[in-house]
């Protein structure tokens, strides 16, 4: 199939129709508000379903309903969106349903700005609504690893009936790269009949489905939680993925970024590399779970000083590089936190500035 | 002799947890009747809401789905959308459906969503104890109004049913009570006519049903029935206040 040349936004909303997922609720914001009006139009077209919500709460209470019925569903946002849409993704996690969220971050907190950011990594990877809860992260670095993170996102949603989260920065949804979508990333529905409410004579069954979050009982919520969490120590076994960079020499520095950011960085890495410093590099591309034992390995090489950690934030990840970096090397944080993306120059900067 | 009155198939043969004098019972056997004079409780699905009805799946005896405060109004546009076949229905009180899920309710029912609402009017938040709903009558104590609700402070009681049927959007919107077989017998052909409104694919439906909470109103089982003829009727009217012929 040949490349074509699409906005970010537009070519999340065409991948999710490829994977078949046919069923998108949503609310507008900047800067994702293209995935909405491309799918308003698209949707009709291929017999799916689009619905403007009146609110992101509610939005994230039709993704729960039609979920649990055994649909394929998924809403795109952003930062502040996904805020009032973590009420909705608690307790669709808690009832055990698959759907995609994806987050097109944009600078915080509160209303915050509309230029890129990673700010929303706390959010997506350690909770962000209440409760013990964890979602699977993707975060793309192009707009062709966001198609194929969406195309992937539905079954692996299906596999760990769990919601999925795609974590891209604003610029991952505004620039315009050629993409294509690899026909076998699609993959057919699970049988949902054990679980969804999909109608008694749908299943042709006797026995109802019941979807719920309740359970009074403490031993029983106890029990519950701990299948929660064989599912997300299972995600920590197959699910762990990330590239290295540069990482065959005796790289003198570490650095771990994801996303956009990390593109900065391998260019910086490269111009390095011409001056004759050698830095390697760890892109997660899911952040939950966290490759951290790539990095320590990474981290452990004895030619390394010192390990970066390079966001658009005010330091998030860094404290999971830490985590995994255990104490055996000094762990620093470098980025920007206002919508502005850290050019290469600036993170060839802090390199040198970090070796003295 | 043969047998002339039975449970309903879609009710289950099990012991609730409301208070001696609730009405809800009642409801739910109106609703499991309804539903099996359709015949369509093989599609239906039922959302169960926060507060006293919270546990309602049990009961019944089809697919159910148990929503957030407030928010089965979405949860129910989720289902329709996707699954049109379906039968769905909420079933809400005055806390969950007219204070925090005022929101879903209204833009719901604005879209003409093709599901079915059963909302519970019974003037007070049940199942957190007692306290102001904004459905709560002038004057009336409850755990959060002391001294009883003070129009002043807090506006005036919410009349869903006649805010619900203001919108332009083509509905059913009837308001009825369970204090006597009359008005049961009538309650029920509402519910009976929202779910063939949805049935027929025609508008969003809801039916009122005015409500006793005897342990939160702090009176006798036959108290609070005479309490709802004499204080809420008065105020929240009954009847038909919409329907899709009226457009």
């Amino acid at each position: 199939m040949s490349k074509v040349l699409m906005k970010g936004n537009e070519a999340i909303g065409e991948a999710a129709i490829r994977a078949g997922g046919l069923n998108y609720f949503a609310y507008p914001i900047t800067p994702q508000s293209e995935v909405a009006e491309y799918l308003s139009g698209r949707m009709p077209e291929v017999g799916g379903v689009f619905l403007q919500g009146e609110s992101e709460v509610a939005v994230s209470y039709m993704i729960f309903g039609a979920a649990a019925c055994g649909a394929r569903v998924f809403t795109t946002s952003s930062s502040p969106g996904i805020s009032l849409m973590s009420e909705g993704i608690s307790y669709i996690t808690a009832a055990e349903c698959p759907a995609v969220f994806v987050n097109i971050m944009r600078g915080g907190p509160g209303l915050g700005g509309i230029l890129p950011s990673q700010a929303d990594y706390m959010q997506a990877t350690k909770g962000g609504g209440h409760g013990d809860y964890r979602l699977l992260v993707m975060a793309p670095a192009s707009v062709q690893e966001a198609v194929e993170m969406v195309m992937e996102s539905f079954s692996l949603a299906e596999k760990y009936r769990n919601p999925v989260m795609i974590l891209g920065d604003g610029l991952i949804g505004q620039m315009m790269e050629p993409v294509e979508f690899p026909e076998h990333l699609k993959v057919e529905p699970s049988n949902k009949d054990a679980w969804a409410t999909s109608g008694m004579d749908t299943r042709k069954s006797d026995k109802r489905n019941l979807v719920k979050t309740l359970y009074l009982d403490p031993e029983e919520l106890n029990a519950q939680n701990l299948k929660l969490k064989t599912k997300y120590e299972r995600m920590k076994r197959e699910e762990i993925r990330y590239e290295p960079y540069n990482l065959e020499g005796r790289y003198r520095v570490l650095i771990v970024s994801y996303g956009t950011m990390s593109r900065v960085c391998r260019t910086a890495i490269d111009h390095l590399k011409a001056e004759g410093l050698e830095v390697g590099m760890i892109r997660p591309q899911h952040l939950f779970p966290f490759p951290e034992k790539a990095i320590l390995n990474a981290a452990d090489k004895e030619s390394c000083e010192a390990v970066l950690s390079v966001e658009m934030s005010m330091g998030q990840m860094v404290e999971d590089v830490e985590r995994s970096v255990v104490g055996r090397r000094p762990v620093h944080w470098y980025g920007k936190c206002g919508g502005e993306v850290p050019t290469p120059e600036d993170v060839m900067a802090e390199v040198r500035n970090l070796l003295g | 002799m043969g047998k002339t009155f039975c449970r309903p198939e879609a009710l289950a043969d099990t012991v609730t947890h409301y208070c001696p004098g609730c009405t809800h019972g009642v409801a739910h056997r109106l609703v499991a009747e309804v539903i099996d004079e359709l015949g369509i409780r093989g599609r239906t699905v039922g959302i169960a809401p926060v507060g006293c009805a919270v546990l309602m799946y049990n009961y019944f005896t089809f697919d159910f789905q148990e929503a957030a405060h407030g928010r089965a109004p979405a949860m129910a546009t989720g289902i329709k959308r996707v699954r049109p076949d379906l039968i769905v229905f909420t079933y809400q009180g005055d806390g969950d459906l007219a204070s925090i899920g005022m929101g879903e309710i209204v833009h719901a029912a604005n879209r003409g969503e093709k599901f079915t609402t059963i909302f519970i009017n019974n003037a007070v938040y049940g199942m957190t104890g007692g306290q102001m709903a904004p459905t709560t009558m002038p004057g009336q104590r409850t755990t959060t109004t002391p001294m009883g609700r003070k129009p002043e402070e807090v506006g005036m009681p919410v009349r869903i049913s006649e805010l619900l049927a203001s919108l332009a959007t083509p509905g059913y919107i009837s308001r009825q009570t369970l204090i006597s077989p009359k008005y049961i017998n009538r309650a029920k052909k509402a519910i009976k006519k929202a779910f063939t409104y949805q049935m027929e694919n025609r508008c969003f439906s809801l039916v009122e049903l005015v409500s006793t909470c005897p342990t939160n109103w702090g009176m006798t089982p036959v108290d609070a029935l005479s309490w709802v003829e004499e204080e809420m009727l008065p105020y929240y009217h009954l009847g038909d206040f919409k329907t899709p012929e009226d457009n």
